[in-house]
């Protein structure tokens, strides 16, 4: 009995019989020196590869301050067809940041959802909600067409046919001095109610809310 | 080694043999510069005993039956080492700079560079290759059933190395900064985005953010060029070493020799 105790000894002293040990140590002092130099170099390694990472990663996290830019007079805009007009939405980096989209005045007739009523101008991106490609609005079809997969939507942005999985995203609108300013991107489910802005390519019906959140870099 | 047919010299002009004992005492500079390369590789074999780790890389057993297929492997890794070659000469030229600077220095590069255009387009040209290559080599290795026990581990290695190519792919497509590849990256990101929860959040990642900004290229150029080229570095390493540790396998054409058949040849 007395023997099988003696077996089971403490793996932190099963090194206890080596020179330099003395009896009654809890933890040796080799596997003390082991351990500290493991940890040393853990805390070591870690210390620049945390901060780059959280680096790397920061831009998730970032809220980006709302921009607004100017489209043009209100004279330039009418009730039924669209206008394209070129407005920067990431400023800083030149012809990048800059992208088209397409406004009109609101029209009572046409936008006749209750979630239109406080803007005075519809805009509406350029970004195919399928993958982001660019869509054009094709006058004599009355249509939005992309060009990448054949995605077609009508006149509110709503999804005609194609692979898009929601309408075309928009933008707020305001006047200010007679100038028309787009402010920042939302997006729109099937019944043109509003969201926070997603990306192309994820839907925001039922289930596809909740699978594709909005994140902080975005939110409106 | 078996000694070659003489040349048809005509006696007159034939070096004289020498005599026992003339040679003795006076080395020819051919033969200094022999004796000083060997006294150099000594010099580093007694130190490092590389020459035994070479051996155990390059002279191993094969089975009977490699051929040609077997090449596709190495012919991977060298276009591997194409592309980084040429990619660290092209980072010489090239600069990150999304408002303009990006493409006005790849036109340079195309247009005014010293063969520029031949070392740029054995980049693009050779990205390709690589893609191509690595699948044949995939597809040899499964048909050759070579990814069995023991050697399941470098199958996984090699599929992370498929991943790490397609990276690759991914990241230099947008580099040239053109429309094609502005707009195949806008895709590509969104196509990222679509995975559920996760998606959204890879795709501000791989911006740095939620549109595509200033850093968007920067980010893409420090993954094409400095994370991915390490990590594959690092794994054909890993590969290779398990490939020498474990062999090669025999085509599965060949029949496994009976136990009866081995001892007749031994004896």
């Amino acid at each position: 009995m007395a023997a099988q105790r003696k077996m089971q000894q403490s793996k932190y002293t099963a090194d206890r019989l080596i020179p330099g040990s003395f009896a009654g140590e809890t933890v040796t002092r080799r596997r003390f020196m082991t351990g500290t130099a493991h940890g040393a170099g853990a805390v070591a390694a870690a210390a620049f590869t945390l901060p780059s990472l959280a680096f790397a990663i920061g831009p998730i996290f970032k809220e980006t301050p709302h921009h607004w830019s100017v489209a043009g007079s209100e004279s330039l805009f009418n009730e039924d067809n669209y206008v394209p007009v070129v407005v920067t939405i990431t400023p800083g980096i030149g012809q990048v940041g800059k992208t088209t989209i397409y406004v009109r005045k609101h029209n009572d007739e046409l936008d006749t959802d209750r979630y239109d009523k406080d803007t005075p101008y519809i805009a509406i991106t350029s970004r195919c909600a399928h993958l982001g490609c660019s869509v054009r609005w094709v006058d004599a079809a009355k249509r939005f067409i992309c060009p990448c997969h054949g995605g077609v939507y009508d006149l509110l942005g709503e999804r005609v046919a194609g692979p898009p999985v929601r309408p075309l995203d928009r933008f707020f609108t305001r006047v200010s001095k007679g100038l028309v300013e787009i402010g920042p991107r939302f997006s729109v489910n099937s019944e043109l109610r509003r969201f926070s802005p997603r990306d192309p390519g994820e839907p925001i019906d039922g289930i596809g809310q909740y699978l594709y959140p909005s994140r902080p870099s975005i939110r409106i | 080694m078996p000694k070659l047919p003489a040349p048809p010299i005509p006696p007159a002009l034939k070096p004289p043999p020498t005599r026992p004992g003339e040679g003795n005492g006076r080395v020819s500079p051919a033969d200094q510069a022999i004796e000083a390369g060997t006294s150099v590789v000594n010099w580093v074999d007694e130190r490092t005993s590389l020459s035994g780790a070479t051996r155990w890389l390059l002279f191993r057993k094969v089975p009977k039956g490699t051929n040609w297929f077997y090449t596709l492997g190495s012919a991977t890794m060298f276009a591997f080492l194409s592309q980084a070659v040429t990619g660290v000469f092209l980072a010489m030229y090239y600069r990150p700079d999304a408002n303009g600077g990006a493409y006005e220095s790849i036109r340079y590069v195309t247009n005014d560079v010293f063969l520029g255009a031949f070392v740029r387009g054995m980049h693009k040209w050779g990205a390709s290759v690589m893609v191509v290559l690595v699948f044949l080599h995939m597809g040899r290795t499964f048909f050759f059933g070579a990814y069995k026990y023991p050697r399941e581990l470098n199958w996984v290695i090699g599929v992370v190395l498929l991943i790490l190519t397609m990276v690759m792919s991914f990241t230099g497509y947008l580099l040239p900064f053109d429309q094609r590849a502005y707009w195949a990256t806008t895709v590509g990101v969104n196509i990222n985005g679509t995975g559920p929860l996760l998606g959204p959040y890879l795709s501000d990642f791989l911006r740095g953010g939620a549109e595509f900004g200033a850093t968007t290229l920067s980010r893409f150029y420090a993954i094409h060029m400095l994370l991915v080229p390490g990590a594959i570095a690092a794994l054909i390493g890993a590969h290779l070493y398990l490939v020498t540790k474990l062999g090669t396998t025999a085509p599965p054409w060949l029949r496994a020799k009976q136990d009866s058949e081995l001892r007749k040849v031994e004896a």
